[in-house]
């Protein structure tokens, strides 16, 4: 008997091991293991031994099932692994292939450069202020101490809408300094975004409309010093820490002192490239104290506040900050410029 | 305004070079444009005198000259110019010189023969003949280089002999005798056939030897153009050559000085509020104030002299002004027995640097003083003054005049002339006229300096379409008190010159009474508005360094500065001499103020980044438009949007309207790319719309959101999505969809109203194909316009939360079957009311058509799905809501569950 079930371990352990599938495992579990299995007719003549080699034989016997149990679990496990693994293995993809992606919109280059300047001017404590763009010529003029007969106000220059001059499309965004000052106290931080129009023909660097920014701070005790402190941190925030820029005089009817604020050419650092033409600077923005005229007009105290105000040419700023070559692209809204931003 | 660094180190010593020279003035205010040295690209090329000149011998064109170069030994060059002749002074370019534009000359052979050089044309300095009038080369047709067009049909015979016919009064010449003279003609003598002729002749080409086509007629060799030639028949025959010197210069001499080329001219850029800079004593002003050195002013001096037959100017010249305001000072004086000629080389030099192109020496005059002084200056031959008056008055309506430039002007009441007794001699300011230049008879000549209002001449010089020089400065406003001065000046030049005897006397109508600017000097205040800490007497010595005057307190402001009104102009002076540079750098002290976006601010943003993320990109257009789009998208005639604010001036008809609907624009933009094969387009705009207002100035600006949208795989449902989505990503609840009755921009059936609680906030659909048709576009275009401020009113107010569902809901398909016409929105609303407070979603699933559905009518299908708060819900009670909504379906809609 015991030969039987050695012989019976022998033979069932090499044929499990050499199983190669799930049910090849299961015929062998049913012919050594099943009720009418090997092992089981084995046994069942343990009663034919005397009762010295029973418990002998039972535990060989026992033992001889737990292998086989085992071995059975094992090449089970084996064979499962094997399975999962030969599935994933079909299962595979090529992971190059494009995935189906929901198609996103792009944002227009002008409105990043102009978010971008706004979200500088707000972390300085900046509101944002909107302003008509059909505009009465006492805003957009004479209240910014533009009078009748400046060459600003000629028709070749600005577009009418009456016959007398007084409603136009409005040629910067400064009026919004004297329709702030009129509706708000100091202290006044704003800077009004908008649409400005000029009788310009269309061409690589003009448009008869265009996109300025105008900022006007007005407190008690305000300096030039401040405007320099204040356009230099703005210039840090759009350029980088360290942008170096130069302030040098300039004029404006409606600010005195006034400047222009230059950066530092980014290309050849100030050596003078073709970008900045030789210069070593680029024109960022103009820039001054609020003229006395201004601020009297709409009934500020020049003795006890004053203020400084800038405006900034989005176009130009997106054009450079995109190395974008023709400001007519901007208005062609064509797809394939769109969809570079 | 270009500068010449040597007319300004006349009036003051910079040592500066021009980059620093540059920097320097830039930081004062007077903006550099750039800086050119004019003689910087040119090295080694030197002043060389032909002593000899033979032909090439193995060539038919070319020439071996000899030339003294101020060396021991003569240099040999070979050169294919014919316009040279033995004494001509020449520009050499020796071994190892350069050229403008980098070229490079090395010595060389020339078909065998050594060359050492090259002989300089004009062009070849970097010059042209504006610059040097006299240079300018007249050929001569010579037979013997004479090339038919057809060779078997010659129009001159190859073997033409002197004497020969050629047609007419021309025959054939050989030149005997070729002398060049002091003026840069020739002296000839040439043999036709038995006869000498010796013609003076001003074709340079011409050589002993040569064979010329002379016309007996009007004893002169002639040109191509007299032959009726074309070039290429005499290829060697042309205007152009080397640059014969006419200048007091010797061999050896550096070329540059002596054509000039040795100045610096430094452009500047000056405001409009500074017209005293458009000179180069205003500019010498600012530079010895930014340099902190010395300024010398010169007073000019006039010896003078009487006037003919004891007449004195007052007899001569009368001058009446009978616009004062126009004119508020007018300044002349007369110069006679005047000699025109050329002016000396360092006047031509120094206008040519500073752009302006010599003529002769009176007009030559009133060019320096303009620039030397920034006075416009005007001369003028008195022969035609008719009367001896001189009358500045406005022209007459219709009045004709031809200015200088030969343009025939016509004139309105609002331009000032100069006129005589009985017509216009000049257009004030802007150019004189035609009848009285001055020309090469010229003998007596007044010089005119004035004062005209500037207004009046910007006006005129852009309505009539020349704006000049003098009108440039005029327009700025310029100072009264400079006229005197600068007539003097044109005078002094006058005798220095030698050009004519000055008359004694000045006439000078005054028609203003000067005020000068008196400030009070408030260093604190300065202080303060800069930021600065700068001393009083710092502060007094700038201002005085600009001509200021000071007593006290008491600031007496310059003639010349009219821009300088307030204490704040006077910060500004202080500010640029002490450097901008040098002002401090601070944060705003004060109360803090709390930056940020208003409600509506952000509400822009967020319809922004929800289009985005549908896939719709920005764009931006134009807020003008043509008023044809209203009949491009189909808008009724009396339809209220075309109601506008019309732009009275436009550039074209294209942008003379301000848009009332951003629809047109988005089409435009739709139709653009379409028309630039771009696939699919999704496309949208926060736009600007303008209505004018009754009884208001300004327009009622109200902001559109547009979407437009064409390819890919759009439909009408998949565009109502994608505005659904946006609608629900900006808050805003309860949106119904109406069929529009609108059906001419959009088409009649495939066009939604939306509606949020009943408001219209905007409109969507597919584009009517005679729309689209219009624009060009034969495909489906869809789009949507949404008011942007009704769209933020109906915003549902901010999301409170509600506790998660705690009993399992259920889930009930029905289809009903009802008349074609039902829309699914009545279809809802009638489940919405059926059900008894269980139903809490309505989710339609199916639409079908056909058998066994009878003909007009369609099967709907939706999933309802119910839910108690409070308890899990029995299949009864399910049920019975269910059979509720199918109760009022039917009764109200004749629909019948399937």
């Amino acid at each position: 008997m015991k030969e039987t079930l050695e012989q019976i371990r022998r033979e069932a352990l090499a044929a499990l091991e050499g199983a190669g599938s799930a049910q090849e495992l299961e015929t062998l579990r049913v012919q050594y293991l099943g009720k009418k299995g090997e092992l089981t007719a084995v046994l069942k003549q343990m009663g034919k031994l005397s009762p010295e080699e029973r418990p002998v034989m039972g535990q060989l016997a026992n033992e001889v099932r737990e292998a086989l149990t085992a071995s059975l679990a094992r090449r089970q496990q084996e064979l499962e692994a094997a399975g999962l693994e030969a599935r994933l293995a079909a299962e595979a993809v090529d992971v190059t292939i494009p995935g189906r992606r929901p198609a996103l919109g792009h944002k227009h280059p002008m409105s990043i450069a102009l978010d971008e300047l706004k979200e500088i001017f707000i972390g300085m404590g900046f509101q944002i202020a909107e302003g008509p763009e059909v505009e009465l010529a006492e805003y957009n003029f004479t209240k910014l101490n533009t009078d009748e007969g400046h060459p600003a106000r000629e028709w070749g220059d600005t577009f009418y809408m009456r016959e007398d001059s007084s409603l136009l499309l409005r040629t910067q965004t400064s009026p919004m300094q004297v329709r702030t000052m009129e509706q708000q106290r100091p202290p006044i931080r704003v800077i009004a975004p908008g649409r400005v129009y000029r009788k310009d023909e269309v061409d690589a660097t003009h448009s008869p409309m265009f996109h300025q920014v105008e900022g006007l701070v007005v407190d008690r005790g305000i300096t030039m010093a401040d405007l320099k402190g204040t356009l230099n941190t703005f210039v840090e925030a759009l350029y980088g820490k360290g942008t170096k820029t130069r302030f040098r005089p300039h004029h404006f009817p409606f600010t005195e002192p006034s400047c222009e604020v230059d950066v530092q050419c980014h290309a050849c650092g100030g050596a003078g490239c073709r970008v900045c033409k030789g210069e070593g600077w680029i024109e960022l923005l103009g820039a001054g104290m609020v003229h006395p005229k201004v601020l009297q007009g709409v009934g500020i105290d020049t003795e006890i506040y004053s203020g400084f105000a800038f405006g900034i040419g989005v176009e130009r700023m997106a054009m450079r900050r995109f190395s974008i070559t023709d400001l007519r692209l901007i208005f062609e809204n064509d797809m394939r410029f769109l969809s570079q931003f | 305004m270009k500068l010449s660094r040597k007319w300004l180190a006349e009036f003051v010593d910079i040592s500066a070079g021009d980059k620093e020279f540059s920097d320097a003035m830039t930081l004062s205010g007077s903006k550099v444009e750039g800086a050119e040295d004019l003689g910087a690209e040119i090295q080694n090329v030197v002043v060389g005198r032909i002593e000899a000149m033979e032909r090439h011998p193995d060539s038919d064109h070319m020439w071996v000259c000899q030339l003294d170069v101020g060396r021991e030994a003569p240099v040999q060059i070979v050169t294919g110019a014919w316009n040279i002749h033995t004494g001509d002074l020449v520009p050499v370019a020796l071994h190892k010189s350069i050229l403008p534009g980098g070229k490079k000359i090395e010595k060389g052979k020339l078909r065998g023969v050594p060359s050492n050089g090259m002989l300089c044309s004009l062009k070849e300095l970097g010059l042209d003949e504006r610059d040097f009038p006299y240079a300018v080369i007249e050929a001569a047709a010579l037979l013997h280089d004479y090339h038919p067009i057809d060779p078997d049909k010659p129009s001159i015979p190859a073997d033409i002999q002197p004497g020969h016919k050629i047609f007419g009064p021309v025959v054939a010449a050989e030149v005997l005798e070729c002398m060049p003279l002091a003026d840069g003609s020739f002296h000839t003598c040439m043999a036709v056939k038995d006869a000498t002729v010796c013609p003076d002749i001003h074709c340079s080409n011409v050589h002993v030897g040569d064979l010329v086509a002379y016309n007996t007629r009007t004893d002169s060799v002639c040109t191509l153009a007299d032959l009726h030639a074309e070039q290429k028949e005499f290829p060697h025959c042309i205007s152009d050559g080397i640059f014969v010197l006419r200048e007091d210069c010797k061999p050896g001499d550096d070329i540059r000085p002596v054509v000039g080329l040795d100045d610096h001219v430094v452009e500047f850029e000056i405001t409009p509020n500074r017209p005293d800079c458009l000179s180069v004593i205003g500019l010498a002003r600012e530079a010895a104030a930014t340099f902190n050195v010395p300024l010398r002013l010169h007073t000019p001096v006039v010896k003078g002299s009487d006037a003919p037959q004891g007449q004195t100017l007052n007899e001569l010249l009368e001058v009446e002004t009978p616009d004062p305001e126009l004119c508020p000072r007018y300044t002349a004086r007369m110069v006679r027995n005047v000699k025109i000629g050329p002016s000396p080389k360092w006047m031509r030099e120094r206008l040519r640097a500073m752009g302006v192109r010599p003529i002769n020496n009176i007009v030559d005059i009133t060019n320096y003083v303009m620039l030397e002084y920034g006075q416009p200056m005007h001369a003028f031959d008195y022969r035609y003054v008719k009367g001896g008056k001189i009358v500045v008055r406005r022209a007459k309506e219709g009045e004709e005049l031809t200015t200088l430039d030969g343009g025939v002007r016509t004139l309105t009441p609002n331009m000032l002339v100069i006129a005589d007794e009985t017509r216009a001699v000049g257009l004030a300011g802007v150019m004189g006229g035609l009848n009285s230049e001055i020309v090469a008879d010229t003998s007596h000549v007044v010089f005119e300096s004035a004062n005209f209002d500037g207004t009046t001449i910007r006006r005129t010089a852009a309505a009539l379409g020349m704006r000049t020089e003098a009108s440039a400065k005029y327009e700025k406003g310029l100072d009264p008190l400079n006229t005197l001065p600068a007539v003097n000046r044109a005078c002094e030049l006058v005798e220095l010159l030698g050009a004519g005897e000055v008359i004694d006397g000045v006439i000078d109508v005054l028609n203003y009474v000067p005020q000068p600017t008196v400030l009070k000097l408030e260093p604190e205040k300065i202080n303060g508005l800069l930021g600065t800490d700068i001393p009083e007497d710092e502060m007094r010595a700038m201002l005085a360094r600009l001509d200021f005057t000071l007593e006290g307190d008491t600031i007496t402001v310059p003639s010349w500065r009219g821009d300088v009104e307030h204490y704040s102009d006077l910060a500004e002076e202080v500010a640029r001499l002490h450097g901008y540079d040098q002002i401090p750098v601070t944060l705003m002290r004060g109360e803090t103020t709390q930056g940020g976006l208003t409600e509506k601010q952000k509400a822009e943003r967020r319809a922004g980044e929800l289009c985005r993320s549908l896939g719709f990109s920005e764009i931006i257009t134009y807020s003008f438009t043509s008023p044809s789009c209203w009949d491009k998208i189909r808008l009724e005639e009396g339809d209220s949007l075309r109601r506008c604010v019309t732009i009275l001036n436009p550039l074209g008809e294209d942008t003379s309207v301000m848009r009332t609907t951003a629809l047109p624009s988005m089409l435009e933009i739709l139709a653009r790319n379409y028309s630039a094969r771009n696939a699919a387009v999704r496309l949208y705009e926060l736009a600007t719309t303008y209505h004018p207002v009754e009884g208001q100035d300004l327009a009622d600006e109200r902001q559109m959101l547009t979407l437009g949208a064409y390819g890919g795989d759009l439909d009408f449902f998949a565009f109502k999505g994608d505005v659904e989505a946006l609608l629900a990503g900006m808050n805003v609840k309860n949106v119904q969809f109406e069929r529009a009755a609108e059906g001419r921009t959009f088409h009649p059936g495939r066009c939604a109203e939306i509606r949020v609680n009943g408001t219209p906030v905007g409109i969507l659909g597919q584009i009517h194909p005679l729309t689209a048709q219009n624009y060009g576009v034969d495909a489906a275009l869809y789009a949507a316009q949404l008011e942007f401020q009704a769209l933020l009113d109906a915003r549902a107010p901010e999301a409170r939360y509600v506790p998660l569902p705690r009993f399992p809901s259920m889930q009930r398909d029905i289809a009903v079957v009802c008349d074609q016409a039902v829309t699914v929105a009545a279809l809802e609303d009638c489940i919405a009311r059926g059900a008894r407070g269980l139903l809490k979603e309505t989710a339609l699933f199916d639409i079908y058509t056909g058998a066994p559905i009878p003909e007009g009518k369609k099967s709907v299908a939706f999933s309802l799905t119910l839910r108690a708060d409070d308890r899990t819900l029995t299949d009864a009670e399910a049920d019975e809501d269910v059979k509720a909504v199918l109760a009022l379906l039917e009764r109200e809609l004749g629909a019948v569950l399937r």
